[in-house]
């Protein structure tokens, strides 16, 4: 007798898929799941919808180009004017200071856990670094005006610091961003193959010029998707900014005077007593939908970055 | 451990001299007792089971395998007669002068030019670097497909014409040796042959080691031929070691060993 090669015995009887059950089944699953696609587009159609809304009857009594030249931004005076861009300096000062923190320090991070630290360091220190983006904002905030702007002021007194200023705000937005920035380029470090590092040694690289010439360039465009969504998370931070920078609306690029960003204004106003309907009100919902627009292009840029400078190993 | 015939088949002048060499992962023999030597401007095949250690030796030649935490070698091997594990001598400048060809294609991601550019400006090439790109990428008979191109990203082109690029790219730095590890093992046969011919081409310059699983690559193209085998350890471990070392025509003709014999004649296992 010679074994049986059908496990089951051959029996045909055993075996009744139950198909229309599992197409029943297949239905249902897709549906719950388009549900909640749908659900979260829904949504995000909802939030444009009211900002667009609000923003056109803006726009029906502040013509565009005061919207863009006024040079002051005094909505709530009586003799009201509206230029964005002093806000929008003030928050694209903030936020390149902080890149100037977060890029250089998030990237070296990055390159020491992947490439330099053993596994087992890398196992606990980069949780930690994780953790530092759980610390809330509002901390970094009162950690800038009550830390970092006496801090600055006793050493460099020259430097004729305001008690708001750009600068602090500006460092410890960095620092508040450095984690995500160090995090995301990590992964991309990390991800970029064994084997590319492998062919750079056997041409005679060292390890740094391995790193800067190849790990670095395989893993760019990660890196700059990391990079660009901590510029997202910049300038859309609000609570730093509004300790730290002030609430003092100047179209200016100097950072040691108290400035306002667009998301001070917006906390200002939002938290005061506004009344619904009234041009006030519609200032908020137009300086949100700015802030919408700027994020908006950066993520679509990154996408398009990636997509264009990613390379398909394999 | 079976003594090897090594001495008495080879009479051109010696690249590698292999000897009493042992390899450690960690605390893991991998390889165990080699003795061999590679003849200079000759093909040297690496043949047997896979697990065995080819490429952990192959890749001593280039002190690749420094970059693996805790791996050692124990006992010596002489590239030029010079010790290649001394304190003397510094692993990047050795690998400028022992290229390598891996199993798959990894160029880097950078443009077809700058592939083969990168290791001669890394290496401070002062010559003419048109010139040496057009050369390396003829040497490697890719010139023709690529010459328009050459701006494109190495990872545009086919997995053939990527190992081509790969095997410019090596001899780009102009090495004394190449090693390939299972060049071919990704390529369909016309590739594979395109590549078996570049190496009788190139074997009048460079001396040439290579792992293949492919008995008739290795008959076809190899001087001479080491065989590798793996035996069972107490711990359960699998222990490499050199069976048998002669000419290819030995090896595959007439072996001294049953289980060298078994093994190129596909009866093995
Ligand atoms: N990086 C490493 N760390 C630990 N052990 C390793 C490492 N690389 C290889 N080994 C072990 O060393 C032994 C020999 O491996 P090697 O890669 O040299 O075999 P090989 O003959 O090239 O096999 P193949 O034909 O499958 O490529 C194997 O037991 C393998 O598990
Ligand atoms: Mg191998």
């Amino acid at each position: 007798m010679t074994d049986s090669v059908q496990p089951g015995g051959g029996r045909s009887d055993l075996w009744r898929p139950n198909r229309s059950k599992s197409k029943r089944d297949e239905l249902i699953v897709k549906f719950l799941f388009g549900a909640c696609a749908l659900l979260s587009i829904v949504t995000t159609a909802g939030i444009l919808y009211t900002l667009l809304i609000e923003t056109i009857k803006f726009f029906r009594q502040v013509p565009f180009t005061d919207f863009f030249f006024d040079t002051q931004w005094t909505p709530l005076f009586t003799d009201p004017q509206y230029g964005i861009f002093v806000l929008v300096s003030a928050t694209f000062l903030t936020a390149f200071i902080g890149l100037l923190v977060a890029v250089p320090l998030g990237i070296l991070a990055a390159v020491c856990l992947s490439e330099y630290a053993p596994r087992s360091v890398r196992a606990w220190l980069k949780p930690a670094l994780e953790i530092l983006a759980g610390v809330p904002s509002v901390v970094f905030g009162y950690f800038a005006l009550l830390f970092v702007t006496p801090f600055l002021r006793t050493v460099m007194p020259f430097l004729g610091l305001q008690t708001f200023n750009g600068l602090s705000a500006g460092l410890v937005l960095g620092i508040s961003i450095l984690p995500i920035v160090a995090s995301l380029s990590e992964d991309a470090i990390y991800a970029v193959p064994n084997s590319l590092r492998q062919a750079s040694y056997a041409v005679g690289a060292t390890k740094r010029e391995t790193i800067i010439n190849v790990v670095l360039k395989a893993a760019l465009s990660g890196i700059v998707a990391a990079v660009i969504l901590g510029v997202s998370r910049a300038v859309g931070e609000t609570m730093i900014v509004t300790l730290a920078a002030g609430q003092n609306p100047t179209l200016t690029l100097d950072p040691r005077v108290a400035i306002q960003t667009m998301t001070s204004f917006i906390v200002q106003v939002a938290g005061g007593d506004v009344a619904v309907g009234t041009l006030k009100y519609d200032t908020l919902f137009a300086v949100g939908t700015s802030l919408f627009l700027i994020t908006l292009s950066l993520n679509v840029f990154s996408f398009w970055f990636v997509r264009r400078f990613q390379e398909k190993y394999e | 451990m079976q003594s090897n015939t090594s001495s008495t088949t080879i009479d051109t002048d010696v690249t590698f001299r292999v000897e009493n060499t042992d390899y450690y992962y960690g605390s893991f023999l991998a390889v165990k007792g080699v003795n061999f030597d590679v003849p200079a401007r000759k093909i040297t095949a690496l043949i047997g089971p896979s697990g065995c250690g080819k490429s952990t030796v192959l890749r001593c030649f280039n002190r690749l395998n420094d970059l693996i935490p805790g791996a050692h070698i124990n006992g010596k091997i002489y590239f030029d007669g010079e010790d290649l594990y001394s304190p003397r001598v510094d692993p990047t400048e050795l690998r400028r002068r022992v290229g390598m060809v891996f199993q798959k294609s990894n160029p880097f991601p950078k443009s077809i030019y700058e592939n083969i550019a990168f290791g001669a400006r890394i290496n401070g090439y002062r010559g003419n670097m048109d010139e040496l790109v057009e050369q390396s990428l003829r040497g490697a008979a890719l010139w023709d497909e690529v010459k328009d191109k050459l701006s494109e990203s190495g990872l545009s082109i086919s997995g053939g014409q990527q190992q081509r690029l790969c095997i410019a790219r090596a001899i780009a730095i102009e090495p004394e040796v190449l090693l390939m590890d299972e060049p071919c093992s990704a390529l369909d046969p016309i590739s594979t042959l395109q590549i078996e011919d570049l190496m009788q081409e190139l074997k009048t310059n460079f001396t040439i080691v290579i792992v293949t699983h492919n008995m008739q690559q290795a008959a076809r193209i190899s001087d001479n031929t080491a065989f590798f085998n793996a035996r069972q350890t107490d711990k359960g471990g699998k222990q490499g070691y050199l069976v048998e070392y002669a000419s290819t025509e030995t090896i595959f003709n007439d072996p001294a060993q049953q289980a060298t014999r078994d093994y190129v004649s596909g009866r093995f296992g």
